[in-house]
């Protein structure tokens, strides 16, 4: 089964800090059998993962991986290099990261890539399908800013990549998750959606949101 | 060594303010400003008062114990601890010696929050590497409470050297030196402190305070898988109290926009507006506004999330020492008698202070 045929609910998350156990927490609360590992052994995060996002089963990372074909990576800027360069081979990786230099120290890769943090992830990932997202609204509105389809007010979530056919699945998450989704372009256009960009860390609507990302947000 | 039940305190960063016409103030006039703000916050009968720990140019507090001495020289009751130490970028040694030497002049008064801070500036300047963070505080939390509770220490990691059968003085009464866990979010930082046994001091600086509420229970749950008894939860927020909600207002606004906007184009942040100003006093973490609007907030997040603990962290910005002054006299004098009459009828539990050193046994004579 591919991913975004409507059957498919597996969501595999790999990092299980703020980031990785809220967005666990909206998957589980969307109706996705969520697995979610951590940097350690499972049970290391088992107590975190009851409390925080109750439903996920909490694995090895290669488990995580294995377990769905769309993957979120939500481990620290700083440490994702220390994953296996095949580990996602095949997957759509949902880069949900954010570089900070005062969490991630200074990284002179991360700092100065022109086309974005996430073009560098695709770069240590070749065989990934890497899409852009998850990562720019504030994320406590993950809880708070859910709404069904169609649902008036919705918050917008972005999504960057070259691979179209992942865009589209990763879409397909960001709406089942309880929020509009936009289509930010290719996977260099989600240089917009990172910290120092137009639209970190506010709540837009989806026409608010395609209009900031202009003109590098390309037509439906 | 008792602990209230309640604790409501004070934070500041020594934000280095401006007289009248708006011009900053010499940093020797600042320092002695804050020691003013402390003595008065005793006399109002504040409980403590607790200075960051930056190094840069906009703060004063890069010598916390310092100003708490002094403050301690003036005053008999309030106690008197950090809003953070980057233990990370510290000597635990030099913290313990600091700080059990600063107990000893207050007659056991002072108190700690060890954490990440907010800025990263001691790294570079003190030679550590920030992608090194977890695994730095990890040896040095480690070292501290061994100092704190297991003396003499034999010790050694790979960030400093080795001790072998070390007594550091001066040795503490048992109880002494509340030694708190400061955490902005991160679950693993939650179970470290209740791994290490220590109690949990929550930075609420945007947001919601009751989506801290699952993180209190991972603490709470973490502590009993530890083995550990159940230990205080406290909280950290940013504010001002004025004689009315407009007037808090008014006032801390230009300084907070000037802070925030500074920050805001520093490290990537939305730049601050006045409708998400509002919005956090409202809904958020901002407890700006009248005496009762203050009072009523405090009470109802301390309840939420079954706090014994509350710090104020008072005038953000360059606001001047007078204005400071006035807010300190209504937290006081208003704000903290009215936060215990709104939760007298909701008794915090009864807590063990197994999280303050141990007492440490008889050092050898000289």
């Amino acid at each position: 089964m591919s991913s975004g045929e409507a059957g498919d609910r597996r969501l595999g998350i790999v990092g299980a800090g703020r980031v990785g156990t809220t967005i666990a927490r909206a998957a589980i609360a969307a109706g996705y059998d969520v697995a979610i590992s951590g940097s350690g052994a499972a049970d290391r995060i088992a107590l975190i993962v009851e409390v925080l996002a109750p439903g996920a089963r909490p694995v090895s990372t290669e488990a995580a991986v294995s377990h769905a074909d769309l993957i979120v990576l939500a481990v620290p800027m700083h440490r994702f290099r220390e994953l296996p360069r095949d580990l996602f081979a095949g997957k759509i990786l949902i880069d949900a990261m954010n570089y900070w230099e005062e969490i991630d120290g200074v990284d002179q890769e991360l700092a100065t890539a022109p086309s974005g943090t996430s073009v560098v992830v695709q770069g240590r990932f070749p065989s990934a399908r890497v899409v852009k997202s998850l990562n720019h609204i504030t994320y406590y509105k993950f809880d708070e800013g859910r709404r069904p389809h169609g649902a008036p007010g919705r918050i917008a979530m972005a999504a960057a990549g070259d691979d179209r056919a992942a865009v589209a699945a990763v879409m397909q998450l960001i709406d089942k998750l309880g929020f509009d989704a936009v289509d930010a372009g290719p996977l260099e256009a989600g240089r917009a959606l990172e910290p120092d960009g137009p639209v970190f860390g506010v709540s837009y609507s989806a026409d608010e949101l395609s209009n900031l990302l202009l003109p590098s947000a390309s037509s439906a | 060594m008792s602990t209230p039940q309640l604790e409501l305190g004070l934070d500041t960063f020594g934000y280095v303010t401006v007289d009248e016409s708006g011009q900053p103030l010499p940093p020797d006039v600042v320092i002695r400003d804050y020691v003013e703000e402390a003595v008065l916050a005793d006399s109002v009968g504040i409980d403590s008062f607790n200075i960051g720990e930056h190094y840069r140019p906009d703060f004063m507090d890069s010598a916390a114990h310092v100003m708490l001495a002094a403050i301690a020289g003036r005053t008999n009751r309030i106690r008197l601890g950090t809003a953070v130490t980057v233990l990370s970028t510290q000597d635990p040694v030099r913290v313990y010696t600091n700080f059990a030497t600063l107990d000893a002049v207050s007659n056991g008064r002072a108190q700690l929050v060890v954490g990440r801070g907010s800025l990263t500036e001691s790294f570079p300047l003190f030679g550590f590497d920030l992608a090194d963070y977890e695994e730095l505080f990890e040896e040095k939390l480690d070292l501290f409470t061994r100092l704190l509770r297991d003396q003499p220490v034999t010790w050694s990691g790979k960030f400093r050297s080795p001790l072998v059968n070390q007594y550091v003085t001066p040795a503490l009464p048992p109880g002494h030196l509340p030694t708190w866990v400061g955490v902005g979010g991160s679950p693993q930082s939650v179970v470290r402190a209740a791994r290490y046994g220590l109690p949990l001091m929550l930075a609420v600086i945007g947001g919601p305070p009751g989506r801290f509420a699952p993180l209190v229970e991972l603490y709470k749950r973490a502590l009993v898988a530890y083995g550990h008894p159940p230990l205080p939860i406290g909280m950290h927020s940013h504010g001002y109290v004025a004689r009315t909600d407009q007037e808090a207002v008014d006032i801390q606004w230009p300084y907070w926009k000037e802070t925030f906007e500074k920050a805001a184009l520093e490290r990537g942040w939305a730049l601050p507006t006045m409708p998400r100003f509002q919005a956090e006093r409202a809904e958020g973490s901002l407890y700006i506004g009248s005496s009762e609007t203050v009072a009523t907030k405090i009470a109802a997040m301390m309840r939420l999330l079954g706090l014994s603990r509350f710090d104020l962290a008072y005038a953000t910005g360059r606001m001047p020492h007078q204005q400071r002054l006035a807010t300190i006299e209504l937290y006081g004098r208003e704000v903290i008698p009215r936060v215990r009459e709104l939760l007298a009828d909701h008794p915090v539990p009864a807590i063990s202070t197994s999280y303050a050193s141990a007492g440490a046994t008889a050092q050898p004579g000289v």
